[in-house]
């Protein structure tokens, strides 16, 4: 094959970004262009009284002041259920909540107004944490079970035939931290249309939100992505707020308007990953396999319910991870508190779902008495033993994943270098930890799994390629132009990627949940192949061999005997015999349906899988650690873009690594964020990676049915980083043998407090 | 004449006037249309921001990147700047750049401006040229830099593939011009607010006794946070910068003077071998942005707990001299902090310089700091230690800290416990001591017991660590402040 498909190429941007001539959406700078600063809601929950604007609107600049009887339409918005008032009405219901917006056409200038909009509220006591809420009652969904079999018969007798084990988990939230915080300019057009500017992952619910803020039609506003510093879900939901602010300064002044979010207002007032509470029961037969699991988990899903009921469907059908349960009862509940609102996040609850059981495992895998290995190697899926779900998990590639990694990276011998090591060192002890996953694909909501494209081929041979998804760094553009120049049998260099636009493919899904290749690349897909086979019979005419004996390649139509035409001859061809040259395309992913009520169906098209291999070094004196190899074996079916997916497999690992390790996310007692930057927020640095970093991808891994025989790579990576639990546990474990708790995130403190437990020292509660 | 700033953006002459001195690099450059400089945190920990400097007066110090989002647009003046957008030549890239372009450097491309400007700086460090891959020098070039994306396997072989080749670039062209005399002194005024920068300490202090309210600025990399994130504009900003008097590093046998303008880098390329100690500690100290601008005298005024340069100079009895209209005089810096955020000089008083002389070879030292992040972060503990033992009895002990106390700290007590003794046989003593006099509080970073159990376990590593060698340097690739044990024993290979 000589197209681009399963080549590496660099990304699709890439000297764009290197020279900072890439757009990204607070670069543009209208003349005229206001900006527009939020007033934030000085407690986390109360009765608004009143919001006195006179003061500020009478400041040098300052065009308006916008409040929530400014807005025209409709002012509840929201990506499932519409709670979530643009600007508040009546109620507060977290620390910095959009109260008004002043717009002027100085950053500065705005920001001293809105200090000077005094807001007054009639503060209660508010609502902060799961367990504050349960306590309270205070849930934005009633619980999702999911069951199967008997799980407390099925306890009882492996507590006298096996080993049962309890567990509590509290799962850490996390700040998505884009480099490139949220962001929205909003264009007037002519007669009243508008045109937004977003860095979004979902322009079609930035159109549709901005159209019902503003009480208009759908088709009077068009949303346009240049391309995102950043999303990793948190431009899925979020982003459509900063919008509609931009578009209501617009609408009010006639002038182009811009909302951009300061660094300390993204992270104190945008929502991350939500905490979860897990508790659960697990047995364990003497053999190590995983028999019975009764899981209770509660989700934080802050003063919204967002994507909070999808994020809790998909930790509940995580809680299984690549093990086959035989007796189970999984139940899930989104809490609701005076906090942001926790959104989508890589993962969307599957990384969550898979600590907790994770943990059970582990904890398990003790009782026992045998390494974790055992447990999982007895406990993998096998081929059709069913989901939780009923989904029938088809030829499951775990198993034999799990051996070839143990292969390659050496873990037999490696394991005896380490218990050497560890019985001579004193002070720093070493660790090995694995972790399996198996992801499904899909949105869980089914009707999301849709998508367009809109392929332009002009008489000069070049090609536009228009879809519906979004760039956010993940290299979906890259992978597209790939699919689009390969169908076609282009150069990449003929295919322009154009900024994705609600006018160009309508009601789009978003760029979520790994998604974004299968679909908008079966579309892409689709409407190249409708080109390419109006073109066939142009050019079977042009060089007089039958059509069926055509291929498109390397920029021409190639024929038997080695006739051939180049593909702009071609393009011109057909232009001057008037056949079309512009298609749409479009794919629904087949087979899909889950009944929630029910908790039974086929949410997923396939399942993705990995396996990573981690050896941790702990110093026992400082609670410092750092990871001295990290072996990864990934499923991505037949990659479309091998260096694109080895980038997301890398990139998302080492996410993962940060969210167990060192980020934290602290709220205070008066219900605000006080981590609001990078100085208090700590991300990797450089020097947080693995010394030895190994990655492959798992050949001979077609995936029938998808684009390129491909797998999606976004979200699955991520969760491979929980293998450095087990492997930290290990670690500290080697430093004495008492019990002992490791608190997430694990950072030194928690480590060094584990670390003292087991040298059976007494630590504060 | 209206007071104008001048200086050259991408080998084009620039002049600024009428803007209020505290407008930072990075707004001014985005505002002006350069918008391929990202905005990232505005505190200088993501690195986005990044540009690079080079000071015609000292090509000798090579381009140094920093954080735009801290520096004040007076600072610039007189300098070379090179941002992103005047790297390329045409359709051909700068060697940084295709570098980035081919290990798959970039993926949302949003930090990737800063990752190139931080990459130009190491095309110039030929002490980088013959970097192993694990060479600590390599992250630390990058530990400024954020990104979120690609996990920063695929940055950092770019940066191994281009660190100190020297390409023939504008800014080999600005380094390879002879040097320019020194920049002189600055006095600019606009939009209501004024900058100055004497070049004389004797005007400096001048300008401080008839302005005792004016705020003195050096690298304005914590002055800069008050600017970006509590929105402050000073009237008045004195700047100690280009005072001659005040940079740099000065050896008389084994006495060091330290000019209180010294940035961190300069300190740090210095003390690789003038003062092992202190260059240790400036491993893990901010990142190579910050360390280009912050200088001794800010780490050292600004009086902060967790300073880290204070428990190194604790430890090595440094003294600093102060100067004003009144006279100079200098204290032990263990008089200098008063308390929380307070030290001992006076209103009409400048830091001049810190004075210190080299431990004896043989002493056992150490220097250390944990913090949550190995790289730029603050430290929840730091401290250092000098022990010197003559014919098996302790005859001088310094131990210090930083994080356990409401200002940086010698445990007296615990150096008390060990004279006479042995640091090995009297550690438990001198456990004892510090455990009575550590009283560390609660916050975001963490607990007092993480704390105390820290400053403990610090001394019992530093016990450890010199029981062989009187001072361990990191090892590349080390996974601890603490460095014994890291080595490989030979019963495990």
């Amino acid at each position: 094959m000589t197209g681009p498909l399963g080549r590496p190429a660099p990304h699709e941007s890439a000297v764009g970004h290197v020279t900072g001539r890439a757009v990204y959406t607070d670069d543009l700078q209208p003349p005229g262009c206001l900006h527009g600063v939020v007033v934030p809601a000085p407690v986390a929950c109360g009765r608004l009284l009143a919001v006195h604007t006179a003061a500020a609107a009478a400041m040098d600049g300052v065009v308006c002041v916008l409040t929530a009887a400014d807005v025209p339409g409709d002012p509840l918005i929201g990506p499932i259920v519409h709670d979530e008032p643009v600007l508040a009405t009546d109620r507060i219901r977290f620390k910095g909540q959009a109260v008004a917006v002043v717009f002027a056409p100085d950053r500065e200038q705005a920001r001293r107004a809105a200090e000077a909009v005094r807001v007054e509220v009639a503060a209660e006591p508010a609502v902060l944490g799961i367990d504050a809420a349960v306590a309270a009652g205070a849930f934005h969904t009633a619980p999702h079970i999911i069951a199967r079999g008997e799980v407390q018969a099925a306890l009882d007798r492996l507590a006298t035939d096996g080993v049962v084990v309890e567990g509590e988990v509290r799962v850490p939230g996390q700040d998505h931290f884009y480099l490139e915080t949220h962001a929205a300019l909003a264009l007037p057009q002519e007669d009243g249309d508008l045109c937004v500017v977003s860095s979004t992952q979902h322009p079609t619910e930035c159109q549709r939100m901005v159209a019902r803020v503003l009480g208009i039609g759908e088709h009077r506003v068009r949303c346009e992505v240049p391309r995102m510093g950043g999303g990793f879900g948190g431009k899925e939901s979020q982003a459509t707020a900063p919008a509609c602010l931009a578009a209501l300064g617009a609408r009010a002044t006639g002038r182009p308007a811009k909302v951009w979010l300061e660094r300390h207002e993204d992270m104190g007032t945008t929502g991350g990953r939500h905490p979860f509470l897990g508790r659960y029961r697990a047995g364990f037969r003497r053999d190590g396999t995983l028999e019975a699991l009764d899981v209770q988990l509660f989700s934080d899903g802050g003063w919204t319910s967002d994507l909070s009921g999808p994020v809790m469907d998909r930790a509940l059908f995580h809680l299984d991870n690549a093990y086959f349960v035989e007796h189970l009862r999984f139940e899930g509940r989104v809490c609701r508190t005076d906090q942001p609102s926790s959104t989508a996040f890589r993962g969307f609850g599957g990384p969550q779902g898979m600590v907790v059981v994770e943990d059970a495992l582990r904890r398990g895998a003790r009782a026992l008495g045998v390494p974790p290995e055992q447990v999982r190697r007895q406990s993998y899926y096998r081929d059709g033993q069913p989901a939780p779900y009923g989904q029938v998990v088809p030829a499951p590639r775990i198993a034999a994943m799990h051996e070839r990694l143990a292969d390659d990276a050496g873990l037999a011998a490696r394991r005896e270098v380490i218990a050497a090591h560890n019985a001579a060192s004193p002070f720093h002890k070493r660790g090995l930890g694995l972790m399996p996953i198996k992801f499904g694909i899909s949105f869980t909501n089914s009707l999301l799994n849709q998508a367009g494209a809109l392929v332009l081929v002009y008489a000069d041979g070049t090609v536009q390629l228009n879809h519906g998804g979004t760039e956010m760094g993940q290299g979906l553009h890259t992978k597209m132009v790939a699919v689009c120049a390969d169908t076609l049998g282009v150069h990449t260099d003929a295919v322009r990627q154009m900024r994705t636009s609600t006018d160009k493919v309508p009601n789009t899904s978003p760029t979520a949940a790994s998604s974004g290749s299968d679909l908008n690349g079966a579309a892409v897909l689709a409407a190249c192949t409708t080109i390419r086979e109006r073109m066939r019979p142009v050019a079977a005419g042009l060089l007089g061999v039958p059509p069926e004996t055509l291929w498109f390649a390397d920029g021409a139509v190639h024929g038997p005997g080695g006739a051939s035409l180049s593909f702009a001859d071609l393009a011109k061809q057909c232009w001057l015999q008037r056949v079309s040259l512009a298609s749409t395309g479009f794919y629904a992913t087949p087979g899909i349906a889950y009944d929630a009520a029910a908790g039974r169906g086929t949410p997923f098209f396939y399942f993705a899988y990995g396996i990573a291999a981690v050896e941790v070094e702990l110093c026992g004196l400082t609670g410092e650690q750092r990871l001295r190899r990290v072996d990864i074996l990934h499923d991505v079916g037949d990659s479309l873009v091998p260096t694109i997916d080895r980038g997301q497999i890398e990139g998302g690992f080492v996410q993962g690594l940060g969210w167990l390790t060192d980020e934290q996310v602290v709220i205070g007692p008066d219900g605000g964020v006080r981590t609001l930057g990078p100085s208090t927020y700590k991300v990797p640095a450089v020097g947080d990676v693995p010394l030895d970093f190994r990655v492959q991808l798992l050949d001979r891994a077609t995936e029938p049915g998808v684009v390129g025989g491909s797998k999606a790579v976004g979200e699955p990576p991520f969760m491979l980083a929980i293998a450095v639990l087990e492997a930290l546990e290990a670690a500290v474990a080697a430093f004495g043998d008492a019990p002992f708790e490791l608190r997430l995130p694990a950072h030194p403190e928690h480590l060094l407090r584990a670390v003292e437990q087991a040298r059976g020292h007494e630590v504060p509660a | 004449m209206r007071p104008a700033l001048r200086f050259h953006l991408d080998g084009a002459p620039v002049e600024v006037t009428d803007l209020h001195p505290t407008t930072t690099l990075l707004r001014w450059l985005r505002a002006t249309g350069r918008t391929g400089t990202k905005e990232g945190c505005g505190e200088g920990d993501c690195g986005a921001c990044t540009v690079v400097v080079v000071d015609p007066a000292h090509p000798e110090r090579g381009p140094r990147a920093v954080n735009s989002c801290l520096v004040l647009l007076p600072q610039v003046a007189d300098l070379q700047l090179f941002t992103v957008e005047g790297l390329a030549q045409g359709a051909t890239l700068h060697p940084a750049q295709q570098a980035m372009v081919d290990a798959l450097g970039s993926q949302c491309g949003y930090c990737t401006p800063g990752f190139v400007m931080s990459l130009v700086e190491a095309c110039h460090r030929p002490d980088l040229r013959q970097a192993a891959p694990d060479d600590w020098r390599l992250d630390d070039q990058l530990c400024g830099n954020l990104c979120r994306c690609t996990g920063y396997r695929p940055i950092r072989d770019a940066l191994a593939r281009v660190a100190g080749t020297s390409p023939d670039d504008a800014v080999a062209t600005s380094l390879s011009a002879p040097p320019a005399s020194p920049r002189g002194s600055l006095d600019y005024q606009g939009d209501g607010g004024r900058f100055v920068a004497p070049d004389r300490l004797e005007d400096a202090i001048a300008l401080l006794a008839e302005h005792p309210d004016a705020r003195v600025v050096s690298g304005a990399t914590d002055l800069g946070l008050d600017v970006t994130r509590r929105h402050r504009r000073f009237p008045l900003l004195l700047s100690v910068a280009r005072i001659d008097e005040l940079d740099g590093l000065d050896e008389a046998g084994d006495a060091l003077r330290i000019g209180a303008a010294t940035s961190l880098s300069t300190l740090e390329a210095a003390t690789a071998t003038a003062l092992p100690l202190l260059h240790r500690m400036l491993r893990y100290f901010g990142s190579r942005q910050i360390k280009h601008r912050g200088t001794v005298g800010g780490n050292l005024c600004n009086a902060s707990p967790i300073g880290d340069l204070a428990p190194v100079l604790l430890a090595l009895d440094a003294r600093v001299e102060l100067a004003s209209v009144r006279g100079r005089r200098r204290l032990p810096l263990s008089e200098f902090f008063l308390g929380y955020r307070q030290t001992a000089v006076a209103p009409d008083e400048l830091l001049v310089a810190v004075h210190l002389r080299r431990p004896p070879p043989d002493a056992r030292r150490g220097a250390y700091k944990v913090s949550r992040r190995r790289e730029l972060d603050i430290s929840a503990v730091s401290a250092a230690f000098v022990v010197h033992e003559i014919d098996g009895a302790v005859a001088h002990a310094r131990l210090a800290f930083g994080g356990v106390a409401a200002t940086p700290v010698r445990a007296i007590d615990a150096e008390q416990a060990l004279l006479g003794g042995s640091l090995d046989a009297d550690l438990d003593a001198a456990l004892a001591a510090l455990s009575a006099q550590v009283r560390p509080i609660d916050d975001d970073r963490g607990s007092a017991w993480f704390r105390r159990t820290l400053a403990a376990n610090l001394l019992r590593g530093f016990v450890a660590e010199t029981a062989s060698v009187p001072f361990a340097p990191l090892a590349p690739g080390h996974s601890a402040t603490v460095a014994a044990g890291s080595q490989p024993s030979g019963a495990s290979r």
